[in-house]
């Protein structure tokens, strides 16, 4: 084969190889059970600085992905801060991430509800987007090693949370 | 009195008018056809979702501080990223939008004008059919008595 015919085939290669990672990546269908959570950092809603997920590796990490502008995240702000007061501690939090969300209307939100868990901020959506969500609200149960435990997409119940997710905290075992 | 502080105060509508005029802001139908609202992905004009109101009513409060389009933009950008930005800035990696698309045009001209060129320089043109004696630059003998012997019959 001449190097032109290589060349050529190579650029036609390239050109499929792109084509197949662009349907790939847009096609990724985000995380499964047993996935390693994306641990990327993220600018604290309130008071600067960043946090990631990898800060709070050791403990159990319920990440909730929500929006102020998102009706079923309302309803599920008061199911999630009862459960962190009755669970969060060393072993255990909720998790915050605001999405897509104006930063002002995300500060409000927290003091509508009397948020006491720490909050994220993931303006883009990118970090959001690595968890695979579609939508808010979505919640991801992250195990101390940082591997997702269970995950649920939609507004959260008091039911799910109290037969689903109490049950592998370690200090519900106890 | 009254038709003198009347005029004196005409007077001073006219003197703010030119600077009222120079000094104007951007309106929100402008800044609606260059953002994206992130949550649907189209422009924010054509978006109605709930977020899409929120990025409308931040946008109306920064125009009534009297903000500029552009400190408008970094403000939506600090908030949703790059992506809120409906065309990319014109530096950095972004630049590569405005850039690939001039570079492949040339790349495909310069590609084009050589395939024409080494086209003709084969013997390649209108009326060629391939065959030993059109590429000697001419017909051969015997075409160009026929050529000669058909022309003289269409001769009026």
């Amino acid at each position: 084969m001449s190097v032109r015919s290589s060349i050529a085939v190579l650029g036609v290669v390239a050109f499929v190889g792109l084509l197949v990672f662009g349907l790939v990546s847009k096609g990724s269908s985000g995380l499964a059970v047993g996935d390693a959570a994306p641990d990327g950092p993220l600018p604290r809603l309130e008071g600067g600085g960043t946090e990631s997920l990898a800060d709070y590796r050791g403990r159990w990490v319920l990440v909730n992905f929500w929006a102020s502008w998102c009706l079923p995240c309302r309803e599920e702000a008061p199911a999630l801060e009862r459960f962190q007061r009755r669970h969060g501690g060393p072993e255990f939090t909720v998790l915050g991430i605001a999405t897509r969300d104006l930063s002002s209307d995300g500060q409000a939100f927290v003091r509508e509800y009397g948020l006491t868990y720490p909050q994220l901020r993931d303006g883009d959506g990118d970090v959001g987007d690595d968890f695979g969500t579609t939508g808010v609200p979505e919640n991801f149960l992250v195990d101390p090693s940082g591997k997702v435990r269970l995950l649920f997409r939609g507004p959260i119940s008091e039911e799910y949370l109290r037969e689903e997710v109490a049950p592998l905290l370690p200090m519900a075992k106890s | 009195m009254r038709i003198r502080a009347v005029l004196l105060a005409l007077a001073a509508l006219a003197a703010l008018a030119p600077a009222a005029g120079a000094a104007k802001g951007p309106t929100l139908a402008e800044i609606e056809e260059e953002v994206m609202c992130p949550v649907c992905g189209t422009l924010l004009q054509l978006a109605e979702a709930p977020q899409a109101q929120r990025q409308k009513a931040f946008i109306a409060r920064m125009i009534e501080e009297g903000r500029s389009e552009e400190e408008i933009k970094d403000a939506l950008v600090a908030e949703y990223g790059d992506e809120v930005l409906a065309t990319p800035e014109g530096s950095g990696f972004n630049l590569s939008a405005y850039l690939v698309p001039i570079v492949a045009f040339l790349v495909a001209a310069v590609a084009l004008a050589i395939g024409v060129m080494r086209w003709r320089r084969a013997g390649g043109g209108p009326g060629d059919r391939g065959g030993p004696a059109s590429r000697g630059g001419g017909p051969s003998g015997e075409d160009a008595d026929r050529l000669e012997a058909d022309l003289a019959r269409y001769d009026l």
